[in-house]
């Protein structure tokens, strides 16, 4: 590597231009990371009104949060939501995923096409959207269901009772077409030298998907798997729009969610950054125990 | 031959129930969005008589002559949707081109240049990468009103204008796309540094400036929370706030939340439409590496 030539060509470069083509992000990540960052270890440990007036209390945010029953419900209700997101959504996207991916398939593009549209739809949209479409008895949801079952409840109370299996329906929508474009692209790299092998070994179809397919995608499945924890524990715009608020009984309240009306309907920033950091933790825990999965996979 | 003819043909026949499950599942995906279409042209009376369009003897059995674009036209006088549209416009574009910008260039830095830092800087990208936006809601707010950019434009756009996931795909992409030969031959013409990056490194880049472009127009397009937070000017607000209040304003009228929201994504599906196949390849370019 460290040839002559190339240690003469790095010194040829003038030594500011890299800084200069850094320094929008260099002074951005100063700005509008690292200083909210460091005030938010401050504020986590202030009570606060408003951006303006705050009283220090030290670590009594964070046994207030520990012993506040409405940041339980929140937790409850996100992992509950994560647990639909990883075992019902994701199955679907890859399941998706290997309909796409059958050989000979004609109109793959069309049908990738059509499962992803949903996704670039904003939350907000879709909240208004399923809002509208989970309401009791003109809601499309309830009318469709009746028509195929006559003895579903055309009354059903998607949006008064059952709010979680709601909002799993609505992500799932959103959502599936979105982790099956990861799916789709990593079954395209499982090399299919290593497909026909296993098929003249006397493989079947689920020893080939067990044996070849699952090792080979393990790494995607790990990554959307983080990615869809990750993004199942910062629920907050989808119930907030869905349900104009937390819902009845704040059976759609969610951490961020909790978070946001702390903040910015309470007006405690202090509270909301303690908020903040438990959540900081658990996606950490999450980030961290995707790691040790990796390296247990690699290790086999 | 036999054997291979009817090899395929039983391959064709395997293909028949996921042609089925396929179908299914797209008209699934579908069917919301022409629901809500069929809404946005519906009067309130139909709204709630018919599911899609409102039945009569009219082609293919439906009363075309009760639909009606009133849903749009009064979004347009009583409500100024179009000043929100523009907003939404002004805002994703500035957003979109400053954040790919910045980023195409600091990427490229940290890709094609030795420099003392580096490796800090790298870091920096990645600890930037893993920090969740919700801790930063509470003091980015109370900075945002420090630097007095409450209900200002720059207060949403500034703290975006080079993400580090941006940074960090445009790093790999010009590792990828842009030879050390090229950079050496055109210092050794006498080119510019500024010069070789607009000319030579942005057009190498290309692919990658049109999914991240896009990624990021969407996202501020799509961006409810942050406008929510530091805007309070009703004139100042783009789609995605403009559209959720039209349920305090028009708490039942169902035609006209649908008509707005319609309004809202139509136009990014159509972007998309027109730049998927970048976009998707550059959402998957960071992931299937690995």
């Amino acid at each position: 590597m460290n040839t002559p030539a190339k240690r003469r060509r790095f010194r040829s470069e003038p030594t500011w231009v890299p800084w200069l083509f850094l320094a929008p992000f260099l002074v951005t990540i100063a700005v509008f990371l690292a200083w909210p960052l460091i005030q938010s270890v401050l504020l986590s440990m202030q009570q606060t009104y408003g951006p303006r007036t705050t009283r220090w209390i030290g670590f009594e945010n964070f046994t207030f949060l520990l012993g506040d029953p409405l940041f339980w419900k929140a937790l409850r209700n996100t992992v509950v939501f994560a647990c639909g997101s990883v075992f019902l959504q994701l199955p679907l996207s890859l399941g998706l995923a290997m309909l796409l991916n059958r050989p000979g398939l004609k109109g793959r593009a069309f049908f990738r096409l059509i499962f992803f549209a949903p996704s670039l739809v904003g939350l907000v949209f879709v909240g208004l959207m399923f809002a509208l479409m989970f309401e009791k008895r003109t809601g499309m949801i309830n009318v469709a269901l009746h028509a195929l079952f006559a003895s579903f409840n055309p009354e059903f109370p998607w949006l008064q009772e059952y709010v979680m299996p709601a909002l799993i329906l609505a992500a799932l929508w959103l959502y599936v077409g979105f982790n099956m474009i990861y799916f789709l692209a990593a079954l395209q790299h499982v090399p299919a030298e290593l497909m026909e092998a296993a098929a003249l070994d006397g493989a079947g179809p689920w020893q080939r998907f067990r044996h070849v397919v699952v090792p080979e995608i393990m790494p995607v499945v790990s990554f959307v798997v983080l990615l869809s924890l990750l993004g199942s524990f910062q629920l907050f715009e989808l119930p907030f729009i869905l349900l104009n608020g937390p819902g009845p009984d704040n059976s759609g309240l969610t951490i961020v969610m909790y978070l946001y009306q702390m903040g910015f309907s309470a007006n405690d920033l202090g509270y909301a950054s303690a908020i903040g950091w438990m959540l900081a933790l658990m996606l950490g825990t999450f980030a961290l125990g995707q790691r040790l999965w990796m390296k247990k996979e690699e290790a086999k | 031959m036999t054997g291979d003819l009817s090899f395929s043909a039983r391959q064709k026949l395997l293909l028949i129930p996921v042609y089925t499950l396929l179908t299914i599942a797209a008209v699934v995906t579908l069917v919301p969005f022409v629901w809500m279409t069929c809404a946005a042209f519906k009067n309130n009376a139909d709204f709630f008589s018919s599911l899609f369009l409102p039945t009569g003897d009219g082609f293919l059995g439906i009363d075309w002559s009760r639909l009606t674009i009133t849903n749009f036209k009064r979004l347009f006088t009583e409500l100024s949707l179009g000043n929100a549209l523009m907003n939404s416009f002004f805002l994703s574009s500035v957003s979109a081109l400053l954040a790919t910008l910045c980023s195409a260039a600091g990427g490229y830095a940290l890709a094609k240049f030795r420099f003392a830092g580096r490796g800090v800087v790298l870091n920096l990208v990645l600890i930037a990468l893993v920090i969740p936006g919700p801790l930063l809601m509470a003091p980015g707010y109370q900075l945002i009103y420090k630097l007095g950019l409450l209900d200002t434009y720059a207060g949403l756009i500034l703290p975006g204008v080079a993400p580090a996931f941006g940074i960090f795909l445009f790093r790999q992409a010009a590792m990828n796309a842009i030879p050390h030969e090229l950079l050496e031959s055109a210092r050794i013409d006498g080119a510019g540094e500024l010069r070789i990056f607009f000319t030579m490194v942005l057009p190498l880049l290309r692919p990658m400036i049109g999914a991240f472009l896009m990624i990021t127009f969407l996202g501020t397009w799509n961006n409810f929370i942050g406008p929510q937070i530091i805007l309070q000017s009703p004139e100042l607000f783009p789609l995605s706030v403009a559209i959720n209040q039209l349920r305090g304003l028009y708490g039942t009228d169902y035609g006209m939340i649908m008509s707005g929201t319609l309004v809202s994504i139509a136009p990014v599906l159509a972007l998309f439409l027109l730049l998927q196949k970048e976009f998707i390849a550059g959402l998957t370019s960071g992931a299937v590496k690995g």
